[in-house]
């Protein structure tokens, strides 16, 4: 009854033959390397939605498998944005200050640079200091390790508050909001240290890498289309074992695993830090590919805007919440980037950028009532994966057990 | 000899209403015993102050580790009841549904319970063959691969003893096992019960009067969150508080 991972798992040979299959193809069509039939701006609306498609692959394994409706991790993806940003501009800023300063007679000290570079990045907000939460921003090993520490450690703490007060179901939901709320409007004040609704910018900008935007922006592809590779791997090997079946447990009744011997609060804490660590990473390549983060992209509307594309695509599947992601969000792109035709009634006209969001509104409506597995369900017929079908027999080893007519009014 | 569990003068309130009052119970190591009672007579209160879900507002509940050791189960969480050896048994069915027979039964197996453990384990081929046996004692054995979401209401009952089994527990708690079962699933099920009564207590809450003659085994009375009578079938419905509070109705 041993079989391997991938042979119990084929869906995920497939899902990851069609990622390396999509990146090659993109690379031979872009700009940087190929053929030129790809902008680069596109390049980076694909690398995107492949960071897009890695939180949620996070969001399904915390909703979709633990049944935790977090409306949160959007604030921990925008940490690991901020987290990477840091850096990123205060390395930029500080070789701009040095070959700047380069021309002056006498050569500049070290307090002098650090100083002229508070003074570009915080001249926005009407500072010059470098506020506290700056400290680590020069070294770049550092702040790679705040992108996973930071959501981590938040993730933890608020986690281990929630989960241990028993706090569940929509209240949980509109805790996790609160929390995202708070931080956002937190971001906006420019006292805050991370240049309050500017946001961090020019993040696109490599310091030290002379190699044009085509170039970068396929580095950028790479790195999104690895690290969902690598994120999926990891999620279909939790859910495959013992442990996802702990997990899909804990989200049909909780106390009877409780009742069980299992610690629900653990198996909750580990699996809601870990997504949250996924969307740090997903955050930390996002961002250098949009080049601006702010705190508006942490608002609640975000994370619910998460929930909804995991729900059109399927949860409970980890390729349903990929299809979910990269469908909607290129959709999004289509819709309110003006490329849709606008239609006319005569009386009124459709403008997509304006109607989109209603759309995608009524599409979560007719997914949820109509097709609870979402698009991911449709693998279902393909597959032949049927709910089985008894054909009236009776479902119970007896005589006098339900027929299946009765067991189904 | 020492008892497996004691529980000596618990009361409980609920808002006001006392719903265990002053109430002593003790079972030893490999018993069998049925608990009866009237609709609110706290059957199920008990159950949920042994496994830890409600905290008694007094009395003591110890429980025997070892041969010369006990510790209370008051402090402890609910799922460090379980890991003691306590299994509990719902009145509904409670499997999980959307999950096959077989990894229902794996994920009820005695193993280490904690997630770094969990996220690392798989299955041997010694699992395997125990839950392969296991499912062959509740009578599962042809379902294994089934989700059991479509179990008949009866084999889910015995899907959920068959898990109560896998956790190798001390003391079994079993709340009405054969209601809504027909009765030839009835008669398996007091098979199974007498079956597992031999290697650890198991307590049995009961409406069904016949389903507990068949078990031919001391019985606790319960009413009004205290004990009214204990002794053999026959001893207490011949007792006439016994048939005033609860047969004679």
């Amino acid at each position: 009854m041993q079989h391997s991972f991938i042979s119990k798992n084929p869906s995920v040979l497939v899902f990851l033959a069609i990622l390396a299959l999509f990146t090659l193809s993109v690379t031979l069509l872009s700009e940087g390397l190929g053929l030129g039939l790809i902008s680069t701006s596109f390049v980076k609306t694909l690398g995107k939605t492949l960071c897009l498609c890695l939180i949620a692959v996070a969001m399904d394994l915390v909703w979709g498998f633990t049944g935790i409706l977090s409306l949160g991790h959007f604030a921990f993806f925008g940490l690991g944005g901020y987290m990477i940003g840091m850096w990123l501009m205060y390395e930029r800023t500080r070789l701009i200050v040095v070959q700047s300063l380069s021309q002056s007679e006498i050569p500049p000290t070290q307090s002098e640079v650090v100083d002229a570079i508070g003074n570009q990045i915080f001249g926005v907000v009407g500072s010059s200091e470098f506020p506290l939460v700056w400290i680590f921003a020069d070294s770049l090993v550092l702040q790679l390790a705040l992108v996973l520490l930071v959501p981590g450690i938040l993730a933890l703490v608020f986690g281990w508050l929630a989960f241990r007060s028993r706090v569940t179901g929509v209240y949980l939901s509109i805790l996790t909001q609160a929390m995202t709320l708070a931080l956002a409007l937190y971001l906006f004040q420019n006292d805050s240290g991370l240049r309050g609704n500017n946001g961090l910018s020019g993040l696109q900008n490599l310091p030290g890498v002379s190699a044009s935007q085509d170039a970068v922006s396929l580095w950028f592809l790479w790195a999104s289309a690895l690290a969902l590779g690598l994120g999926y791997l990891l999620s279909a090997w939790i859910v495959s074992g013992k442990f996802g079946s702990a997990i899909r447990g804990i989200r049909d009744n909780e106390a009877r695993v409780r009742f069980l011997g299992y610690s629900v609060v653990s198996y909750k804490l580990a699996i809601f830090t870990l997504t949250a660590c996924i969307a740090a990473i997903a955050g930390a390549l996002y961002y250098p590919q949009a080049g601006i983060i702010n705190p508006a992209e942490m608002a609640p509307i975000a994370s619910i805007y998460l929930a909804v594309l995991v729900a059109i695509g399927g949860r409970g599947r980890l390729y349903g919440a990929v299809i979910g992601a990269a469908l909607v969000s290129l959709l999004s792109t289509w819709f309110t980037g003006g490329q849709a035709p606008d239609i006319s009634l005569g009386f009124y006209t459709i403008k997509w950028v304006d109607w989109w969001l209603v759309l995608l509104g009524l599409s979560f409506v007719a997914v949820t009532l109509f097709a609870p597995k979402g698009i991911g369900g449709l693998v279902d017929y393909w597959t032949n994966r049927q709910t089985p079908d008894r054909h009236g027999a009776d479902l119970g080893p007896d005589d006098g057990a339900l027929r299946e007519q009765e067991a189904l009014k | 000899m020492s008892p497996l569990l004691e529980v000596s003068g618990v009361s409980v309130s609920f808002d006001g209403f006392r719903a265990i009052n002053n109430l002593s119970f003790r079972i030893g190591k490999a018993e069998l015993r049925a608990v009866i009672g009237p609709n609110g007579a706290g059957k199920t209160t008990f159950m949920d102050i042994v496994t830890g879900k409600t905290r008694p507002d007094e009395g003591r509940v110890t429980w025997k580790t070892s041969e010369d050791r006990s510790i209370s189960l008051l402090k402890l969480s609910e799922a460090r009841i379980a890991q003691a050896g306590v299994g509990r048994k719902f009145q509904k069915p409670t499997v999980f549904e959307d999950q096959t027979v077989q990894e229902n039964l794996l994920l009820a197996l005695k193993k280490p319970r904690g997630w770094m453990a969990v996220l690392m384990y798989r299955p041997n081929d010694t699992d395997f063959a125990k839950v392969a046996d296991l499912a062959q004692q509740v009578g599962l054995a042809d379902a294994l691969l089934r989700k059991s979401g479509e179990l008949s209401h009866g084999q889910k009952q015995w899907l959920e003893i068959g898990m109560l089994l896998a956790q190798e527990p001390r003391l079994l708690l079993v709340d009405e096992p054969a209601a809504g079962m027909t009765p030839e699933e009835r008669e398996h099920t007091t098979d199974i019960l007498l079956e597992a009564a031999k290697t650890r207590a198991v307590v049995v809450v009961e409406h069904d009067m016949e389903f507990v003659r068949r078990l031919n085994c001391k019985v606790t009375v319960l009413h009004e969150g205290s004990v009214l009578a204990e002794g053999s079938l026959d001893h207490v419905t011949a007792n006439q508080k016994v048939i005033d509070v609860y047969l004679g109705r």
